[in-house]
């Protein structure tokens, strides 16, 4: 996923990621950075995609948000000239559904003949754009759809295809089983395809992709490898150990290793950790983060900033950007802080979901909001 | 002046008195060892009772009287004569006799000596008993008392949970007496504790005959029960012949398990006292001590652990680096490793708690808002079949993994844990 791979065959493509709203499902981390930003290993979740997008080839990178965004182009400015593309951003004055926005960015996705990327801001997985191209290239029809196999597929819509990849049709989430293949999020296509779309809201699953079956127009591409949307804090996690996963089985040098680390885990190099510690297995850690001595942190995200005092029992947790948790704590279950929240010493919280900004001064029993 | 005390340490079974979940409450701790030698604040129970005795100074001989096998007692009598330098007995009763009952029976062995008065005490209780004043309170009446009991301010609403007295202000006769009413009588309650005069055997022996009269069939259980409450102070009361002294220094029941880590608390504060000794210090090379703690002095407690307020370790306990412990019993031989947290629980003997664990309870304690507010004895289950939080109990030889949490609940002896428990009994 370096910068220096642009495969010069491929031309000036383009992409457009779908951020939509608020992203309430990942609330209380998004009351105080949109989602796009909120960091995933170490990185936030939209720069994932770009980095790998521009791998691909991308030169200019579309964001369709639903509200005001002038944190994210502020900081994704930065990154943009880093790796020499453009990054603008679409404003959907209503929102638009997944079809919607990809009309209103018309003018930068059909400015030429190649085709465009479209993906779902929430995807994480070992993004294969380069692969996409190759196949949508090779079968010549308007639009590819990358699936990915689930173990439970009732719960989505599934994805019916032939074994030259063309899609026959979809079933929304089957009662008896008839695949186990589901749109993974990520897609390519034509130009022509605006033609099948209007500026209003629409959805592409139910109102684009059916027609584009029925026309012979729509292949599937089967992924490999992990996939997860990330867009709530209990798939965030899982995502995690599913990235970390990928991360040791490409031998990245990235994962830390020194005293008290067990399995896969990452440590920015700012962080601290003291003595007598147990990190891992699958635990991020952010920027500037101080861990006290003998914490134990397992399956957790750490967000930039945040301290956690001596004695402290960490399981399954996602704590927030410059949050302070004290000593002998024991936190578990899902628990997610926000930005800024203090929980005081010899707490036990429980999947508890605490707004930003907040003391914590009783402890959480049994799942709960605190706001 | 010649004293004796009596102390009523029961025994095994249920008490005689019937209400429910009395005598079985103090389970699982019990099952181990006779409640009256389960460690409070570093010190069997009843040997705070003992102590409170040994320092009036005409107490010549105490004695334990209760049901519990003999042998169960041997050794801790050993200790306590040895300790405070006083003739100390274990009396047996065959049977359950009430708690006026062995009394009774004993009347002999009490009496040999001519003792001018005699105490009472009720090992069911706690607290810091004024037993000189009482003393000097019962011998300096004008008109002679056969029995002063101890009494304290309770709620009007606690009040009916106990032996409720009326008392006259001025000459502080009882006027009346009713144990456990279920409308409000008076909320100056009875502590358990009492001064008798010798006369006071003869007054039993007249009730005693009535009563072998009445059952006059041969396998009634209860013949010999008699109560001190219901069949010696109710009549009593209202002749002139019973007398009731006020305190407002701290008491309380001991009836369940979570009442124990209550006594705990006030037991290591009487200490300043007196027995100032007794609390750990702080001191280099030694653990962080907030508040009133007791560590034997063969507990092993790593100086980066931090403990207290109102934690007791006991003989031989091993405490590991970085733990912290609040509100707690760790008895004998436990050992508790590295980061765990132990709040408002009691850990048994032998017991291995892994590291990174939590054990918490939630305490019982009396309103504090409510003036002279006592102990809710809390049923173990609520309304709906579940439990009540309560303080977390492991029995002895239990082992608690590393990394679990057991919160709010029981743990019976020999147990070893496979997982988190919240909310729970588990046998």
């Amino acid at each position: 996923m370096g910068f220096g791979g642009k495969d010069l065959t491929l031309g000036n493509m383009k992409a457009l990621i779908l951020v939509g709203g608020y992203g309430t499902r990942l609330r209380p981390l998004t009351l105080s950075r949109p989602k796009p930003l909120v960091e995933f290993a170490n990185k936030p979740i939209v720069l994932h995609q770009i980095e790998a997008l521009v791998a691909a080839g991308v030169t200019q990178v579309v964001l369709a948000v639903s509200y005001h965004a002038e944190q994210m182009e502020q900081e994704l400015a930065q990154e943009a000239q880093k790796l020499g593309i453009r990054i603008t951003f679409s404003l959907e004055e209503e929102p638009l559904g997944t079809a919607g926005p990809i009309k209103l960015a018309q003018s930068i996705l059909a400015s030429n003949d190649e085709p465009f990327f479209v993906l779902n801001s929430d995807v994480i997985c070992d993004f294969p754009f380069t692969q996409m191209v190759k196949f949508h290239k090779q079968h010549g029809r308007e639009g590819t759809i990358v699936v990915t196999k689930v173990e439970e597929p009732s719960k989505y819509g599934v994805v019916i295809y032939d074994e030259t990849g063309k899609i026959d049709r979809f079933v929304e989430k089957p009662q008896e089983f008839v695949s186990n293949k589901i749109n993974a999020g990520m897609y390519i296509f034509n130009p022509s395809v605006l033609k099948r779309i209007e500026c209003r809201p629409m959805s592409i699953e139910k109102e684009v992709f059916p027609y584009m079956a029925g026309d012979g127009q729509l292949y599937a591409q089967e992924l490999h490898g992990f996939w997860m949307d990330i867009g709530q804090p209990k798939d965030f996690l899982t995502g995690m150990c599913l990235f970390l996963n990928s991360c040791k089985l490409n031998n990245s040098a990235k994962l830390y290793k020194g005293p008290g680390v067990v399995g896969n885990v990452l440590v920015d190099s700012s962080a601290k950790i003291g003595k007598n510690c147990r990190i891992g297995p699958n635990v991020t850690i952010g920027p500037d983060v101080v861990i006290e001595d003998g914490v134990c942190i397992k399956r957790c995200t750490i967000l930039r900033g945040a301290t956690i005092r001596s004695h402290t029992w960490l399981e399954n947790c996602i704590i927030g950007w410059k949050c302070i948790v004290g000593q002998w704590v024991r936190m578990e279950n899902v628990s997610v802080l926000g930005e800024d929240v203090i929980v005081k010493d010899e707490l036990y919280v429980n999947g508890g979901m605490v707004l930003p900004h907040k003391s914590i001064g009783a402890s959480v029993l049994e799942p709960k909001i605190i706001m | 002046m010649m004293l004796k005390a009596v102390i009523l340490i029961g025994g095994p079974q249920k008490d005689i008195i019937p209400w429910f979940y009395t005598g079985t409450r103090f389970r699982p701790l019990s099952l181990d060892v006779p409640k009256p030698l389960f460690p409070v604040a570093g010190l069997p129970m009843v040997q705070h009772h003992i102590e409170a005795c040994a320092s009036v100074p005409d107490i010549r001989e105490i004695l334990l009287l209760g049901y519990f096998p003999a042998q169960q007692l041997q050794q801790f009598v050993a200790d306590m004569i040895a300790a405070y330098k006083i003739r100390i007995r274990y009396l047996q009763e065959y049977q359950a006799l009430g708690t006026a009952g062995g009394i009774y029976h004993f009347r002999d062995q009490i009496s040999s000596g001519n003792p001018d008065a005699f105490f009472v005490l009720n090992g069911d209780v706690c607290g810091d008993f004024p037993l000189q004043e009482i003393l000097n309170f019962h011998t300096s009446l004008s008109t002679p008392s056969l029995i002063t009991i101890m009494g304290t301010e309770a709620t009007r609403q606690q009040s009916t949970m106990y032996g409720c007295i009326v008392e006259d202000k001025e000459t502080h006769q009882i006027l009346h007496y009713v144990e456990k009413p279920s409308t409000f009588v008076s909320n100056l309650i009875n502590c358990g504790v009492y001064i008798c005069s010798p006369d006071i055997f003869k007054r039993v022996g007249e009730i005693f005959n009535s009563r072998q009269d009445f059952y006059s069939c041969e396998d009634s259980e209860g013949t010999e029960s008699i109560q001190l409450e219901q069949d010696i102070l109710m009549p009593i009361a209202g002749t002139g012949q019973a007398y009731v002294y006020t305190t407002d220094r701290w008491w309380s029941q001991i009836k369940t398990a979570g009442s124990a880590i209550y006594a705990n608390r006030h037991y290591l504060q009487l200490y300043h006292k007196t027995k100032n000794e007794r609390l750990a210090v702080n001191g280099p090379d030694k653990p962080t001590i907030i508040g009133d703690v007791y560590i034997h002095p063969t507990a092993t407690v790593d100086p980066s652990a931090l403990l207290g307020p109102n934690v007791s370790v006991g003989k031989n306990a091993v405490i590991g680096a970085g733990v912290r412990i609040r509100e707690s019993i760790i008895l004998g031989n436990t050992t508790i490793q590295e980061h765990s947290c132990v709040l408002y629980t009691v850990v048994g003997w032998n017991s291995t708690v892994g590291a990174w664990t939590r054990l918490e309870g939630t305490p019982c304690d009396p309103n504090p808002n409510k003036p002279f507010a006592k102990m809710d004895n809390v049923p173990l289950f609520n309304a709906e079949g579940k439990l009540n939080p309560s303080i977390t109990i492991l029995g002895c030889n239990v082992t608690v993994p590393s990394e679990v949490i057991v919160l709010n609940s029981i743990v019976l002896p020999y147990k070893d844990l496979p997982r988190s428990y919240k909310n729970e009994i588990i046998l």
